[in-house]
């Protein structure tokens, strides 16, 4: 091996090692916050006795997760009924691998070591796990493999219960990722790259997407609660019909799992949030953040990254304690009726609208995205004035006189 | 589409899905400011917002005299009226005459909290007290014996009044 390779290896091992663990950690964090935000939501104060504030909750849990029974139920498909949890668990954090979360560290290094050989890396880091090319395209592979574990576990488990829970998470995770796919392909045509590093670049030449891609953003999110199964979508689980959903039959650290996935999910899909429609890292008002890579940047940065993440994340809590749950016709009706021809009808609109401002030939840059705030908002106008009026979801609403 | 799903006719303008989730989320982020109500128990045992009854029926007491000595006389009200037969009462007779128990044990386990006993009782003895940390690390702790019923000393309910039905 040669010394650069050594050097690329170790660290990318670092940077693997080091995300994962805080990413575990923040699992952790969101677990106690959920719990927290809720209790305050409901007038009351929640964990706040495990360490200062209740921080040390999360590990009171894992411990008693640790030594908890396991169970297996005498129905269960044993093989698959011990696959599930971990095939939910990984793709959720794989996905953070492609997202970029500080500006480029300076690092550069060239050592030996007795017996390894030589090390050498010529800087500065980029501070995203794997910098592959094929970002956007990445996570829609990886975010479909979600459903795997959840279907796999309501299908091993031998209870009807997790079957249905199983079957619904198939449904809906499958009618909203189109929706998601769709709402992303307009970012794509915007940046004209996959790469999620272009996506953030592009952002801090122009401004954020949620400006020149509002309805997008819009589409985005909402099809992000349903693919983390989250209230208003979290049929799956939904327990006060299906008891626990998926995870009916699942105790102790198999359990922790689907816990650690959901809220891994829940984390990556904020960090994802934030990074095709907030600018990612990208500090705003400024072009500070740009230019050569140093240390305080990419502190900076990695501290403006982690708090527009946590805002989504506190965002996904806010709704989940505000809004009651679908019925399933009223999901699917959603996820294909409006969801579905709103994002298609979205890429048509600003594929136009790109066209057009090439033909007319506006230039890249600000003026650019403020055209497509206008372009955005007449769309927004039309959706949430026209169809937000009294059949938005599901079943016409309304009966009109005479049709009944 | 599921059967049977009542459709609703309702004016349009009620039914914007977007206004109306914005309008919860205003409401819960207003509660997730607001001042919480939870009392911090071991803490902080009573607030201006949370005090327990007066009338409040927890563990028993048995009131002495000045001599220390329990007020009961061993008349039998106390065990004959217990619903739930959880009072044990064994009478004795000292040289001059005076009755008073042997043996005079409550269950609480047993006990429903009636409040029976306080309300028969002729002398003021028993009473069923104001209090409700019982934490014990055996059942057999729970047999309150007479011993024990003297030495409490949380303060005692205040009974029904039929003149003031509401407490007041």
């Amino acid at each position: 091996m040669t010394p650069e390779l050594k050097g690329y290896l170790l660290v990318s091992v670092i940077k693997l090692v080091v995300v994962f663990f805080t990413l575990l950690v923040g699992v952790a964090f969101v677990t106690w916050l959920e719990r927290r935000v809720a209790a305050w939501i409901q007038n009351r104060l929640g964990p706040n006795r495990v360490g200062p504030q209740g921080l040390l909750q999360p590990m009171a849990d894992g411990l008693k997760n640790f030594v908890k029974e396991e169970t297996l139920p005498a129905q269960a498909d044993k093989t698959l009924f011990l696959l599930a949890p971990g095939l939910a668990f990984v793709p959720s954090l794989v996905l953070f691998a492609v997202i970029p979360f500080a500006a480029p560290f300076p690092l550069s290094f060239d050592f030996s070591l007795p017996l390894l050989g030589q090390f050498a890396y010529a800087g500065p880091m980029p501070m995203i796990v794997a910098d592959v090319s094929i970002g956007l395209l990445f996570i829609l592979a990886v975010s479909s493999l979600a459903v795997y574990g959840i279907v796999i576990a309501g299908w091993a488990s031998g209870n009807k219960y997790s079957f249905l829970g199983g079957l619904r998470s198939c449904a809906q995770m499958i009618s909203y990722e189109i929706a998601l796919g769709m709402s992303i392909v307009t970012v794509l045509i915007l940046t004209g790259s996959v790469g999620l590093t272009h996506v953030v670049a592009y952002q801090q030449q122009t401004v954020w997407f949620v400006f020149s891609l509002t309805l997008g953003f819009v589409l985005f999110a909402i099809s992000a609660l349903a693919e983390n199964n989250r209230l208003p979508f979290d049929l799956p689980e939904a327990e006060a019909e299906l008891v626990g959903g998926y995870h009916t039959e699942y105790s102790s650290m198999r359990f922790a799992m689907f816990f650690l996935a959901e809220y891994g999910a829940l984390i990556t899909m904020s960090a994802l949030m934030a990074t095709l429609f907030f600018g990612g890292w990208d500090i705003p008002f400024t072009a500070w953040d740009q230019g050569e890579p140093s240390v305080l940047k990419s502190l900076a940065t990695l501290v403006v990254f982690v708090g527009k993440t946590f805002f989504f994340v506190f965002w996904y809590i806010w709704v989940r304690w505000t809004l009651p749950r679908f019925r399933y016709d009223q999901l699917m009706g959603l996820g294909w009726k409006i969801m579905l021809p709103v994002a298609l009808a979205y890429i048509m609109l600003i594929a136009t609208a790109v066209w057009a401002f090439d033909a007319l030939g506006l230039a890249d840059g600000a003026l650019y995205g403020l055209a497509l705030f206008g372009v955005n908002l007449v769309a927004l106008f039309i959706v949430f004035r026209v169809l937000d009026s009294g059949r938005l979801i599901g079943q016409q609403y309304v009966r009109r006189e005479g049709s009944a | 589409m599921a059967i049977n799903v009542k459709l609703m006719k309702r004016p349009e303008r009620d039914v914007s899905y977007l206004r109306a989730s914005l309008k919860g989320m205003a409401i819960t982020f207003r509660h997730l400011v607001a001042p919480k109500w939870t009392m911090q128990y071991p803490e902080q045992k009573s607030t201006d917002d949370y005090t327990i009854s007066q009338r409040w029926r927890g563990t028993h007491r048995m009131l002495t005299d000045e001599q220390g000595r329990a007020k009961c006389v061993a008349c039998g009200l106390c065990p004959q009226i217990c619903p739930a037969n959880c009072i044990k009462l064994v009478p004795g007779e000292d040289e001059e005459g005076h009755r008073y128990p042997l043996i005079y044990e409550i269950d609480e386990f047993r006990c429903v909290f009636c409040g029976y006993c306080q309300e028969v009782c002729p002398e003021e003895a028993i009473h069923v007290g104001v209090h409700y940390e019982n934490s014990e690390y055996q059942r057999g702790r729970f047999v309150y014996d007479l011993e024990r019923l003297c030495a409490q000393t949380h303060p005692v309910s205040t009974l029904w009044d039929p003149s003031d039905p509401r407490g007041e």
